[in-house]
């Protein structure tokens, strides 16, 4: 089975997000980290291929970004992520990016291809849903663990209340969430000084539109300073939640 | 043209989100001066169904087939694909939940339809269509354009009023001629805890933080929860140490929800809790530390240790009650 990790290149959440005049994404002194869903991602299909060493032929990720995207890339080398793929574009908009990941997949006929759910900078859940349809396979979404069993894929999916237990054929998009992995695999030494020497395989656009385009920012307005209300007199809060914010 | 909305059913049965969709879709309708047909995908029955014309549907599209008991995605974006052309619709809403996070993806690519996900009001605009939406995680919100002919929007759980219109639908039987090889899940085990408040669905929750010390300290959030017929939930330190279950676990990276009243008892308020909650409508925080980012972004405070303060509420509440 080869895995292909999809990987998208998003600022640290701990971000101040300002924008420029002309309506983009101020990038001085924006630390870029890995989508941290994505990430989580990269860990199952790591694990899972650290326990069924005959089972998982590798693990790759993809990225549609431009160059300066590949500090990014080599992290997921990094972290133990065998070869990647960057395809040399602007990510105009998720249409746009599920197209040129679904050619990547193409290329190379990978049987599970792991998204996450959603990515901290435009947290639109459509890539991953989109890339299915472009190649006709099947998708489940939300979710929230991968298991091999037998040499077969097992996969659990959240669902209101509760979880279901499915069998899905290969090649397969599995859309991941919380709970696929408990924690971030970080890059150790001998990763990072690994990561080095594996290749970045870079890809041409095909040529595909975006449906969609981004025509201003606005940042929220201005919160209100917090109103404090005495901690011996709980009575007040319960007052206003009920008469005033009218919420209880 | 029309406005065409899917909504799931829990059982047979809708929910507040169901009519959140068509209250939606029918001021959108208004908008473009057009009508709201519904689909409704499983085992409804007619007066179910019918309580969707209350909000504004004119059309109820009932599909009904064993195949699609359970969500397949490729399945369901086909049958909802071809429901949209048949009945000539421009705009197509799902829920921002699950199901939608799933379909309307599939479905934009099927139709070649661009996608506002996750939206919390009506287009600002309709020529450029425009819709604003939450990115960066409620950093910042962006006015995005659809360019297509056809527009999806999924609908962001508890951000549009119902609306009664009163009006009276016709529900029609729709026999769906499905293609079979599209449905590829088969589901092998269902685990459902039924009866049980969902966090997303609830309107009122009421969470903790490692400020609670320990799992020992719950008992008055519980308290205090059940009181108000809210929900509980949790920062993630929490349920990674297992004081509570996964499924309570509210953040980034757990679940996002947007409550009437979020009540955040000993949280500190990390960014990546906060991009979990930062949409509730009104945020109260108790906190022994006055200085707590929580406090920056809560309507209501109060400094104090939880044990003691929570006690005082809990009486208040009941008081409350009372009159």
């Amino acid at each position: 089975m080869k895995i292909l990790v999809c990987i998208s290149n998003v600022p640290d959440t701990t971000t101040r997000v300002k924008f420029t005049d002309d309506n983009k994404l101020d990038t001085t002194g924006i630390q870029w980290v890995i989508n941290p869903w994505d990430e989580l991602s990269l860990t199952r299909a790591l694990e899972l291929k650290d326990a069924n060493p005959g089972v998982i032929e590798s693990v790759t990720v993809a990225h549609v970004g431009p160059v300066s995207s590949e500090p990014t890339i080599r992290k997921a080398l990094a972290i133990g992520a065998d070869t990647a793929i960057r395809v040399n574009a602007e990510m105009h908009d998720a249409y746009f990016v599920a197209a040129q990941l679904a050619e990547v997949v193409k290329a190379d006929n990978f049987d599970l291809i792991m998204c996450g759910i959603e990515s901290s900078d435009f947290n639109g859940s459509t890539v991953g849903g989109m890339m299915a349809e472009f190649l006709q396979y099947p998708s489940v979404s939300a979710v929230s663990g991968i298991n091999i069993e037998n040499g077969d894929l097992s996969i659990t999916r959240e669902i209101d209340g509760g979880k279901e237990l499915l069998s899905v054929p290969l090649p397969l998009v599995a859309i991941v969430q919380k709970g696929i992995a408990r924690e971030p695999r970080i890059a150790a030494m001998r990763g990072i000084m690994m990561a080095r020497s594996k290749p970045i395989k870079l890809v041409e656009p095909v040529e595909e539109e975006a449906l969609t385009e981004i025509a201003s920012y606005e940042m929220p307005a201005k919160k209100e300073a917090c109103r404090f209300i005495d901690s011996d007199k709980p009575g007040e809060l319960v007052d206003i939640l009920q008469n005033v914010e009218k919420v209880i | 043209m029309s406005v065409l909305v899917y909504t799931e059913n829990w059982d047979g049965k809708f929910k507040k989100l169901s009519y959140e969709l068509v209250s939606y879709a029918s001021a959108i309708a208004g908008m473009l001066n057009t009508t709201v047909s519904v689909l409704s995908i499983g085992d409804v029955d007619a007066a179910e169904l019918e309580s969707l014309g209350r909000y504004g549907a004119s059309r109820i599209l009932s599909v009904k087939n064993e195949n699609l008991k359970s969500l397949d995605s490729q399945a369901y974006a086909a049958v909802i694909g071809d429901i949209a052309i048949k009945t000539d619709a421009s705009v197509i809403i799902l829920s921002n939940n699950n199901t939608g996070k799933a379909v309307a993806p599939r479905l934009s690519v099927k139709l070649k339809a661009g996608v506002g996900a996750g939206v919390s009001g009506l287009p600002s605009s309709l020529d450029p269509f425009t819709v604003y939406k939450r990115v960066y995680s409620g950093n910042a919100y962006a006015n995005v354009v659809i360019n297509t002919g056809i527009k999806i929007l999924t609908l962001a759980q508890n951000s549009f009023e119902i609306v009664e219109t009163g009006n009276k639908a016709e529900v029609e039987d729709f026999p769906y001629d499905l293609n079979q090889d599209l449905v590829k899940t088969l589901v092998r085990d269902v685990q459902k805890q039924t009866g049980k408040l969902l966090l997303t669905d609830a309107e009122i929750v009421v969470s903790g933080g490692r400020g609670m010390k320990s799992a020992d300290n719950w008992a008055p959030l519980v308290e205090l929860a059940d009181l108000l017929g809210g929900a509980t939930a949790c920062s993630r330190p929490v349920s990674d140490e297992g004081w509570r279950p996964h499924e309570e676990h509210t953040g980034q990276t757990g679940k996002i929800i947007a409550p009437d009243l979020y009540i955040a008892v000993g949280i500190s308020g990390a960014t990546q809790h906060i991009a979990g909650v930062s949409a509730s409508k009104c945020i109260v925080a108790i906190n022994n530390d006055k200085d707590a980012p929580v406090f920056d972004v809560a309507k209501y405070g109060i400094v104090g240790d939880a044990m003691k303060v929570l006690p005082g509420l809990i009486e208040a509440v009941k008081n409350a009650k009372k009159d």
